[in-house]
């Protein structure tokens, strides 16, 4: 087995981490305090996430790229502001999902992060795509880092000056020793916080520094308990190429402007979803009592007919509580409705909930 | 005097009488990480050794918890129901599981003491 490390394996080690294997890394599951207090200090502090296993890929190019990306992504990419972001998905052609994504507009072209296990299969497809007509750098020599909670600006900003002036889902090019790092406010957790690329050389220096500054080293496990409370969807879950993100409930996420003229790969079926509705659809799951109903559970209705699964659920730290996700048959989508999750062959009483199961505290312009 | 034995699932058992008490080894906390939930077995059920006679689950993942010894229950802990991280706490003494009323004393014979447990515990998790 050949599986790699990021640029921040040895503090990982130091930090005693606990390692999983995850989309070929070895990553930290959680450190000595666990998955519990790593999340309460997240929601409450300020949590380091390492995230270089996820891809970074640059897309060097002017009007004609804007315009080719337009074809593949349900975005108004010639609107969107340089250094702002948007949330999206690398779709089919019958609009199943192969990955989502953060695409951002940069001065040279754009920035797209994807997920791990995807990076590979997402350069592919859209080198394809694409053509080869664009320069495209899958960068490995860049790591990222999320930093993510309360008091991430303030720490982030005695480091990086002017980062707690950046809005929510914008970016800038800043400078850490005179190297060049590109900071975006952004991150996958339900708190605010920023996501930081940086050259491999530099991010356990710039990890230790914020350390000291009073953030801690939050491993994967806690990021999937804030990111499920948050309703945020996890690529290979919560979302897969059987889904179309107006099933995942994500059409919020589709430029209107594009759908009206629908001309982007997967448009056919998002529109037909979008007028004619679908037959499974996301939504909030919320189990009565302690009972944890995880990826999988099947749903029941009242009258006992199977109506959908489970695709992500955890235990809540915030919530204090269990938390789920899971796709249900549309009829039985209203917030309130009551369903059963069958544990362990005995099925327990649960609610449609809306998302998230714990309050966002994003910052929506800049802090005084 | 009792003495407190170790099953390779990593279960504790102290007898006293014909009653022993049986809990989660501090070491099988450790692994698990955070306990979120409990499910103990029905008061009056009878367990067989080696069978499921519960559930823990950790924000990670559900994990069995099995009896290392046949036997009827004849109490469970309600407390680590209602506050799963009292097992986390103190798992080796108030964070037990269940009390068996036990059939045959013999059954604990091919248990651990506890240096060979500690030792099992080392070498499995290495």
């Amino acid at each position: 087995m050949n599986t790699k490390k990021t640029s921040l394996y040895q503090l990982h080690q130091e930090s005693n981490a606990k390692f999983v294997e995850f989309a070929g890394y070895q990553m930290p599951i959680q450190y000595s305090e666990g998955i519990v207090e790593e999340h309460k200090f997240t929601r409450n502090h300020s949590g380091i996430f390492d995230v270089s296993h996820m891809g970074q890929l640059f897309i060097y190019g002017g009007e004609n790229l804007i315009k080719d990306l337009e074809k593949i992504f349900p975005l108004d990419l010639k609107n969107l502001k340089l250094n702002h972001s948007k949330y999206s998905f690398l779709m089919d052609k019958d609009a199943g999902i192969h990955d989502d994504l953060i695409i951002t507009k940069t001065n040279e072209g754009f920035l797209i992060i994807l997920n791990a296990a995807c990076k590979d299969n997402d350069f592919k497809i859209l080198k394809e795509l694409l053509e080869e007509k664009y320069k495209m750098v899958l960068d490995d020599n860049r790591s990222l880092i999320a930093i993510q909670g309360p008091k991430s600006s303030q720490i982030l900003n005695d480091v990086f000056a002017g980062v707690k002036d950046l809005n929510f889902m914008s970016g800038n090019w800043f400078s850490f020793q005179d190297h060049k790092v590109y900071i975006t406010r952004s991150g996958y957790t339900g708190e605010d916080g920023f996501e930081i690329s940086i050259p491999n050389d530099f991010v356990d220096k710039l990890t230790r520094e914020l350390i000291n500054k009073g953030s801690k080293l939050i491993g994967l496990g806690a990021r999937d308990t804030l990111r499920l409370e948050a309703g945020l969807c996890l690529y290979g879950h919560d979302l897969d190429k059987n889904k179309t993100p107006v099933e995942a409930n994500l059409k919020w996420a589709i430029s209107k402007e594009r759908i009206s003229k629908g001309d982007f790969i997967g448009s056919d079926i998002i529109i037909k979803q979008l007028n004619n509705g679908v037959d499974k659809i996301r939504v909030g799951i919320k189990p009565e009592g302690r009972i944890i109903a995880r990826e999988k559970t099947k749903i029941f209705n009242q009258s006992d007919v199977h109506i959908g699964e489970i695709t992500s659920g955890t235990f809540g730290p915030s919530v204090n509580g269990p938390v789920a996700m899971g796709y249900i048959e549309n009829e039985f989508s209203k917030k309130d409705t009551k369903v059963f999750l069958e544990v362990r062959g005995k099925k327990h009483p649960a609610n449609i909930c809306g998302l998230p199961f714990y309050k966002k505290s994003y910052v929506k312009g800049a802090t005084k | 005097m009792s003495e407190v034995k170790y099953s390779k699932e990593h279960e504790w058992i102290k007898l006293e009488g014909d009653v022993a008490t049986i809990g989660i080894t501090k070491h099988a906390t450790e692994m698990l990480g955070d306990i979120v939930f409990a499910e103990l077995p029905e008061k009056g059920s009878n367990v067989a050794k080696d069978g499921t006679a519960g559930v823990v689950e950790s924000t990670k993942a559900a994990s069995d918890v099995y009896t290392p010894v046949s036997g009827e229950v004849v109490d469970t802990n309600q407390a680590i129901v209602d506050d799963p991280s009292k097992i986390n706490q103190d798992p080796e003494d108030s964070a037990w599981f269940f009390k068996l009323k036990i059939k045959d004393q013999s059954e604990m014979d091919t248990l651990m003491n506890k240096d060979d447990y500690d030792k099992f515990a080392k070498e499995t998790s290495a």
